[in-house]
């Protein structure tokens, strides 16, 4: 349903929602066919109908609308330095973000690997956390601690945000395994990429997803190239949704959100009663790997824009839309401005957040237990003698200690570093 | 009678335990005094049955843990018990089942990982590390995992080079682990409880070579709510001469060492660790600051070992006490031989620490 749009502000009337009520089109069926029809293996694929209503489509729309925009905005923002490290972005694949969002419920778990940014959004993240998290700012949704790699939002099931290629999918598996031990009635969508797709511990979580009947669903997003290398030279066999051998597979065009819809509603309903199923996603990426790949040394421009005029998820939406008279073209361009001016919005709020306090180094290592407290000698400094200290003598900030205004501008960054200046606290 | 005793013969394990020993396990068991006594398998395997029933969250998974009641013994009768959804066989994958372990973990059950030795931990390291122990600081305080990883460490006996190996060291220098080493009965106990309990990622390391040794344990300790607080060492024997750290099959080591030491007028005092990470370096200073002289006793390769790690922490926070530079004991720095003669070298032996410690009184030869 619409859960980016649910977020906007009352002040704010999505144009969506003044569209309908002109139209009073809101509830009335319509039946979309998918680009292609689905390639199955092992299993007797679903229909090639879907089944959707004029407000999916522009939510369809705008979301992925809003994640595009956030995307190229985090690229602007990486280039001019205040995105520091990896950013993986994911235009080109907002289909599948969105597609699977309208086929299950925040119970539903998911986890994937590190190109994350849009799946956070579509689990109910704010663009506020994902760009104060980019940013290392503390109201970034991991504090500013995690990174672009390690957004997490568990209230909405998502579970992450892994930096190391395939361990998602074994972690995925586990999370199935505690919904099937937990009598939830839910799946788990565990998210990887064709790179991913020939790590051996996809193979060893597979097995024993299918041989206790987890409900897991494995969700490859084929989007050609692992990192640099492209898909034929690092697989003998591309086709990864029959990789699973006895585990059921289903090929997906992931840039067809009414697609991926379909068949994760699918998934869902298979794994809940016959363990577990591959989806494989026929998606693309526009950016390359990451901010420091250009992603034009291992393709073509050509075959990057002809993805870009042939496939495009978010034109393929807007055509539908025009065609089955659902907005007017105008509308659809407010609608993309509405979206840039809330991105715009949220950076300029991510960037007045301020750094995490250097208390927060130590915070979060355990659930349970141990701090760091000042070095005792400083503790007891007399606010009279601190001229004598230099600004080599560095400090960890507590919320309950008054030095904590005077000398916050002395503090060296090097006091985590200095086993001098701390003691670790026993229970 | 005899069918007791090979009765008791068999469940010790792998190894060839011969009628001897059974007689005198028995033996042990109807003519010993009042105090009860209890081998470590059984107090691994009381702590598991226990905790599981009292937490319906808490379930096993590894290699035999059902079906073949443990590899070691250690998960008897829990199969039986709780049934195979919360006893669960796997197969040989430890990357695939330490990581569906942790994501159980993520989703808010307990699991008890069991690795057959933690050499093979190795295979599955990335998500004892990277999934486990980094998530809850990754997320800030979000994803917490309640696991614990048990199993035996370290050398047995004649197992060769890659199932001998100690991995103390390893995970101890992990933020965001707790490593705990048991050595008595009541160790295991008290300690596999709180892991068990613990929110945070537990690492237990066990040794095979203690799964059959017998400890004396009070009723306090066989109470079901009994745990050991994680982070705090205990003073195994007190003593003013020379201060001995060790943990797991060392401190038995270590107390026959004090024992000789005692008989030439050195009075040394044994500290068992019981937690590698946190360290409890309060209990080694003040230990040091009372003795003045320190040895370090463990089983695992000497470069990077707990042995360095104590002592840097010795020299940090109380240089000016010692009398003597610190002594490290540690296992030999070869991979393990399968020779017996040479197994026997690469391991520590009593006569090892014995002679370190005089060293560090200014008595050898």
């Amino acid at each position: 349903m619409a859960q980016l749009t649910r977020r906007t502000t009352a002040l704010q009337k999505t144009l969506s929602a003044a569209i309908l009520s002109t139209r009073h089109l809101s509830t009335s069926p319509i039946t979309v066919e998918t680009s292609v029809p689905f390639t199955a293996h092992n299993i007797d694929p679903p229909s090639r109908s879907v089944e959707t209503t004029p407000q999916e489509l522009l939510t369809f729309y705008r979301d992925m609308a809003l994640m595009r925009r956030m995307e190229i905005a985090a690229d602007s923002l990486y280039k001019s330095k205040l995105i520091r490290g990896f950013c993986h972005l994911y235009d080109g694949q907002e289909a599948v973000a969105v597609g699977m969002e309208a086929a299950i419920t925040k119970k539903d778990c998911i986890i994937t690997a590190y190109r994350d940014h849009c799946i956070f959004l579509g689990r109910g993240g704010t663009l506020l956390e994902a760009f104060a998290e980019l940013m290392g700012r503390k109201d970034g949704c991991s504090k500013g601690k995690g990174g672009s790699m390690h957004f997490y939002k568990k209230e909405g099931g998502f579970y992450g945000g892994h930096g190391i290629v395939g361990a998602q999918i074994p972690l995925g598996c586990g999370l199935a395994f505690a919904q099937k031990y937990s009598k939830d009635e839910n799946v788990t969508f565990a998210m990887y990429g064709d790179g991913a797709a020939n790590q051996g511990q996809l193979f060893e979580a597979l097995n024993m997803a299918a041989l206790w009947d987890l409900p897991a669903i494995l969700v490859c997003e084929n989007n050609h190239y692992g990192m640099g290398t492209a898909e034929w030279r690092a697989a003998k066999s591309p086709a990864y949704y029959k990789r699973g051998d006895y585990v059921p597979g289903l090929k997906v065009d992931g840039m067809d959100a009414f697609a991926v819809k379909q068949a994760c509603k699918f998934a869902k309903e298979h794994a809940l009663k016959n363990g577990p199923i591959i989806l494989e996603m026929d998606t693309y990426r526009y950016h390359g790997h990451s901010m420091s790949d250009p992603g034009s040394t291992y393709r073509t421009r050509d075959e990057i824009s002809g993805v870009r005029q042939e496939r495009d998820p978010i034109e393929r939406i807007r055509k539908l839309i025009l065609s089955h008279d659902l907005a007017t073209e105008k509308e659809l361009k407010d609608t993309e401005k509405e979206v840039r001016k809330e991105v715009d919005e949220a950076i300029a709020k991510a960037k007045e957040s301020p750094l995490p306090d250097p208390s927060e180094l130590f915070t979060n290592v355990y659930v349970k237990g141990y701090g760091v407290e000042l070095n005792k000698s400083l503790l007891e400094l007399d606010l009279t003698n601190l001229s004598r200290f230099s600004v080599e003598q560095s400090l960890v900030l507590f919320s309950n200690i008054k030095l904590t205004l005077l000398v916050i501008d002395c503090i060296s960054q090097s006091f985590g570093a200095d086993r001098k200046e701390l003691r670790a606290v026993l229970p | 009678m005899w069918g007791i005793i090979r009765q008791r013969a068999a469940c010790k394990g792998n190894h060839a335990l011969n009628l001897e020993q059974g007689i005198r396990a028995i033996a042990l068991r109807a003519f010993s005094s009042s105090a009860k006594q209890m081998t470590v398998r059984d107090a691994l395997n009381s702590a598991l049955d226990e905790e599981m029933s009292a937490d319906p969250k808490v379930f096993i998974m590894g290699e035999e843990v059902g079906e073949y009641q443990g590899a070691y013994k250690i998960s008897k009768g829990l199969l039986d018990k709780y049934g195979p959804d919360r006893v669960v066989d796997t197969p040989i994958t430890e990357a695939g089942f330490a990581g569906i372990g942790v994501g159980a973990a993520y989703y808010g059950l307990r699991p008890v990982i069991e690795f057959m030795t933690f050499n093979f931990s190795m295979q599955a390291i990335d998500h004892i590390i990277n999934s486990a122990a980094k998530s809850n600081y990754m997320s800030a305080g979000q994803i917490s995992v309640p696991i614990v990883f048990r199993g035996p460490n370290g050398a047995a006996a004649g197992v060769g080079a890659q199932h001998s190996q100690c991995y103390a060291a390893w995970y101890g220098a992990i933020p965001g682990l707790k490593v705990l080493a048991p050595y008595s009965s009541e160790d295991a106990r008290g300690l596999l409880k709180a892991a068990i309990r613990d929110p945070d990622p537990v690492v237990f390391l066990e040794n095979e070579l203690l799964y059959g040794e017998s400890f004396p344990i009070s009723d306090e300790v066989l109470d079901s709510s009994f745990s050991l607080p994680i982070g705090k060492a205990k003073i195994e024997r007190e003593g003013k001469d020379v201060t001995i750290t060790a943990f797991s099959k060392m401190v038995g080591y270590a107390l026959q060492a004090a024992d000789i030491l005692a008989k030439e007028g050195i009075n040394a005092e044994v500290i068992n660790l019981r937690t590698i990470r946190p360290l409890d370096r309060s209990t080694i200073n003040s230990s040091v600051r009372k003795t003045n002289r320190l040895v370090t006793v463990e089983e695992g390769f000497p470069q990077h070992g707990v042995g360095a790690e104590i002592c840097a922490t010795v020299v940090e926070d109380s240089f000016e006490y010692l009398d003597a530079p610190v002594e490290r004991i540690a296992g030999a720095d070869v991979p393990m031989p399968y020779a017996a003669n040479l197994e026997r070298m690469a391991v520590p032996q009593v006569e090892d620490i014995v002679r370190a410690a005089k060293r560090a009184c200014y008595r050898s030869r």
